[in-house]
């Protein structure tokens, strides 16, 4: 169950990877990065499900005694959390930066700026 | 010949990917760490959402740290979008002039309708991170989901920069000396056991763990607002 989801975030990776490669927009290039953000959260979720377990949230469904053997791994959920809020953090950024990017050179295709290439 | 690399690239990562995926084998039990958290925290901390206790107890000099990651992005983003703003991003707009045409019928109504509801939620969230699935950094951006709906929906709706920074400084600043509380009345800096901590599940309950909940909510809540401000052209 776990192996399916692993593969859909390992393939948002992916997608995500072929789309930077590919495009030339400055914003394709921050939407590819979002997607393996988005994929990589995924992937950290799926490590730590455990065998037909539930959300390690305590109530009727889920007393005190079952829930060691029967709660997912709470740290990667914790985890995922604090790299969704991160993530938002960099793609506002990086958005800024589009902003300013097109302000100065009226374009957002990525070779209009060849002044850092090398 | 671009296009054969970025194929080669993207077809060895999917090799190793794959392999990864083949070589995976779903956990059986809780590693001891995992086990550890899932025990200690409805014994020690008294709360039932085991994630709400790791991020606001165990692992909250981590969620400090990231609050002033968001806090730092505000005004980065303030930064890179502020200063020359007047003169290059407003003068075009005014020429063209229709840029900015108000909104339909259909969203300003559903603003008025769906922002009060919005808020509500969000209080929700922020109130019961303890017991179900919710906390502080949901409900923040729930709230900053109506403030977005609020600036789509009306051109003339300004968003109050300076009340939103004097109310996320001074959660801050609570946040922070609920932490030092903790040290004195405490085991440990940002430690919740520095209040009773009630019965198990109930509304006021987990020790501090739902006011820092509270402030985590509205200091989260206020800097997405500020950083969607700024993104308005």
């Amino acid at each position: 169950m776990s192996n399916v989801v692993l593969a859909t975030g390992l393939v948002l990776i992916l997608i995500g990877l072929w789309g930077m490669l590919t495009h030339r927009n400055i914003l394709r290039i921050i939407i590819a990065f979002s997607l393996i953000g988005t994929g990589t959260h995924i992937v950290i979720v799926a490590i730590g499900y455990v065998t037909n377990g539930t959300a390690p949230i305590l109530d009727r469904a889920l007393t005190l005694s079952e829930a060691p053997s029967r709660a997912v791994d709470p740290i990667p959920s914790a985890l995922v959390v604090t790299a969704i809020v991160i993530g938002l953090a960099v793609t506002a950024v990086m958005l800024a930066y589009a902003i300013r990017l097109y302000e100065s050179k009226k374009t957002l295709s990525i070779d209009a700026f060849t002044e850092s290439k090398w | 010949m671009r296009r054969t690399f970025v194929v080669l690239v993207v077809a060895l990562f999917g090799l190793v990917f794959a392999s990864l995926v083949i070589a995976h084998n779903e956990r059986q039990s809780l590693r001891p760490l995992a086990e550890s958290y899932v025990e200690l925290v409805p014994e020690e901390l008294g709360a039932p959402n085991v994630i709400t206790g790791i991020l606001l107890t165990y692992r909250a000099f981590d969620t400090l740290g990231e609050v002033a990651v968001l806090f730092m992005v505000a005004a980065g983003v303030g930064l890179v979008l502020g200063a020359s703003d007047q003169q290059s991003r407003r003068s075009p707009r005014k020429v063209s002039g229709s840029s900015s045409r108000p909104s339909s019928e259909i969203v300003q109504s559903g603003a008025q309708i769906l922002v009060p509801l919005i808020s509500i939620f969000a209080a929700y969230i922020i109130m019961n991170g303890h017991r179900s699935a919710g906390g502080g950094f949901q409900g923040g951006a729930v709230i900053a989901s109506g403030v977005l709906l609020l600036v789509l929906a009306s051109t003339r709706y300004r968003v109050n920069l300076e009340f939103l920074s004097i109310t996320e400084s001074a959660a801050g600043v609570l946040f922070v000396l609920t932490g030092i509380a903790g040290l004195i009345f405490a085991g440990g800096f940002l430690d919740n056991r520095m209040l009773p901590l009630g019965q198990f599940g109930a509304f006021f309950s987990a020790g501090a763990i739902p006011i820092l909940s509270v402030l985590l909510g509205v200091k989260v809540g206020c800097e997405l607002s500020v950083i969607i401000d700024r993104f308005r052209a």
